[in-house]
Formats: C-alpha cells, structure tokens, sequence
C-alpha cells in the first residue's frame, strides 16, 4: 500500500442518532463513486459501512469511522466507544441478535449485521473490549474479487 | 418488466413525480427487514415493503435499489418522499397487500 497517495477522511456517528442513520455511509458511497472505485466495490463498501454505522447507532454511545482509500485497497475501520461485545463468536452467529422492540420495528436488529460486513469485505477483523467499545477493520481490495 | 408495467399490474400510484417510467427489473425482493435487503438484494432490484420509515430509503440507497413499492395503501410522510427525490429514488404505492402485489408482478395478467 502506497501510504503517500492514499485518500483519508474520517466521520463521526453519534450512538442513539436514529435520525441521522445512513448519512456517513451515504457520504462515504459518494466519496468512493466520485474516486472512480469499481461500482461493485463501491456497493459491498456501502453497505459494510451502512451496518457498521447501524451498529454504531443502536448499540454504542460515540463512533469514529476512517476511510482510507490507497492505490489497491478500500480501508474501513470503526472505533466505537460503547458496551462491546462479550462474546464475538456468538454475535457473528446469522440471527444471534440484542436489538430491541424498537430497533427490530424500523427493520434492522436481525441478527444479519456483524455477518454481512464480513460477506461484503475482503478482509474482517473485530476486536472488543467489554465495558469500553468495539473496532471494526475491513478492507476490499479495488479491483473486485470472484464473487 | 418496467416501472409503468408495475405501475399498472398493481394498480400503484407514484408518488415521486419526474421519476423515469422506463426503468427496467429483473429481480424484485419483498421484506419489511431491512437487514435481509442489505444481505440478499442485488443491485437495481425492486423492493416491496410494508415499511414506510426513511430507512427504506437509506437502505435502497446504499443497497442499489432501483425504485420501491410500499403495499397496502400506505405512504411514507413528505419528508422520507422529499429524501427519495434527491437520491432520485421512485416510489409506488399499492393498495395490494404484500402477497397479492408479489403475486400481480411475479405472474402479470395479459392486457393489464
């Protein structure tokens, strides 16, 4: 990765803010459109950064993300201040979910989040430490993959 | 099948003027989740969704979604309308519930 002609920007997500959900990752999807990124990366980025700032929203109190954008890689990594996840194994689970009633009635909370970053990245990785937050790192790489 | 063929099979009303007409679909998801919209919809599908909220609208927008049909009668307010027209979003409302508007589009009546 070539660190000198990379393109960075970083968004901040206020947990609660069902108001204001979808608005970094929308951003984010125009930045990547408007630096000419394949359209399918552009899409599977999207929509990893639309979970992940769901994410941020229901469960977390304050969420950083940072875009890195280099010569043959997407960089997406959230760090969010929050409970974490006690049990990363089993919030990975397809269907393991502890949204609430409310969540669940504007169509998210599934169980499907944490699985379908991993289904749209590249490259996964999750760390947490319970009682201080969570961060997420994912990377696709420019020039798409065999689906 | 295009936007004003499903406009017709479904009786549906659009309710984001301007939108193109033409547009063109192959596939079509229905799901009031949004999470199985961004797990299992490619892009320029049709959605059918009994959800009104503005997070239909952020969910098509990341997800690539072509245009939306909300089913049985119901509306989303003119703000969630408004932010549909930026994205450039069309939007349909049927009185059909979910399943008979799944059915209208999936086996289209000759001269509807």
């Amino acid at each position: 990765m070539n660190e000198d002609l990379s393109y960075r920007q970083e968004f901040s997500i206020a947990g609660g803010d069902f108001s204001r959900a979808g608005e970094v990752s929308r951003r984010i999807k125009n930045l990547l459109k408007e630096l000419g990124i394949d359209a399918q990366v552009v899409r599977r980025a999207a929509i990893a950064s639309f979970e992940a700032e769901m994410n941020v929203i229901m469960y977390a109190v304050q969420g950083t993300v940072h875009l890195t954008v280099s010569l043959d890689e997407v960089r997406i990594v959230v760090d969010d201040r929050g409970p974490g996840i006690p049990d990363i194994e089993l919030a990975m689970t397809e269907g393991y979910s502890t949204a609430t009633k409310e969540m669940r009635e504007l169509g998210f909370g599934a169980g499907m989040g944490l699985p379908n970053i991993k289904r749209n990245a590249d490259a996964f990785r999750l760390f947490s430490e319970p009682g201080r937050g969570t961060r997420l790192e994912i990377t696709m790489a420019r020039d798409g993959r065999p689906s | 099948m295009t936007l004003r063929d499903v406009l017709t099979q479904i009786e549906g009303e659009l309710l984001t003027p301007g939108c193109s007409l033409n547009l063109e679909f192959t596939r079509v998801f229905a799901s009031d989740l949004m999470s199985d919209v961004l797990a299992f919809t490619g892009p320029g599908e049709l959605l059918i969704t009994g959800l009104v909220n503005g997070h239909v609208i952020s969910t098509a927008a990341v997800a690539d979604i072509a245009a939306v049909v909300f089913v049985q009668g119901k509306k989303p307010s003119a703000e969630v309308v408004k932010e549909a027209l930026s994205s450039g979003l069309p939007l349909i409302s049927t009185p059909l519930p979910m399943f008979d508007a799944c059915n209208r589009i999936g086996s289209p009546r000759a001269g509807a």
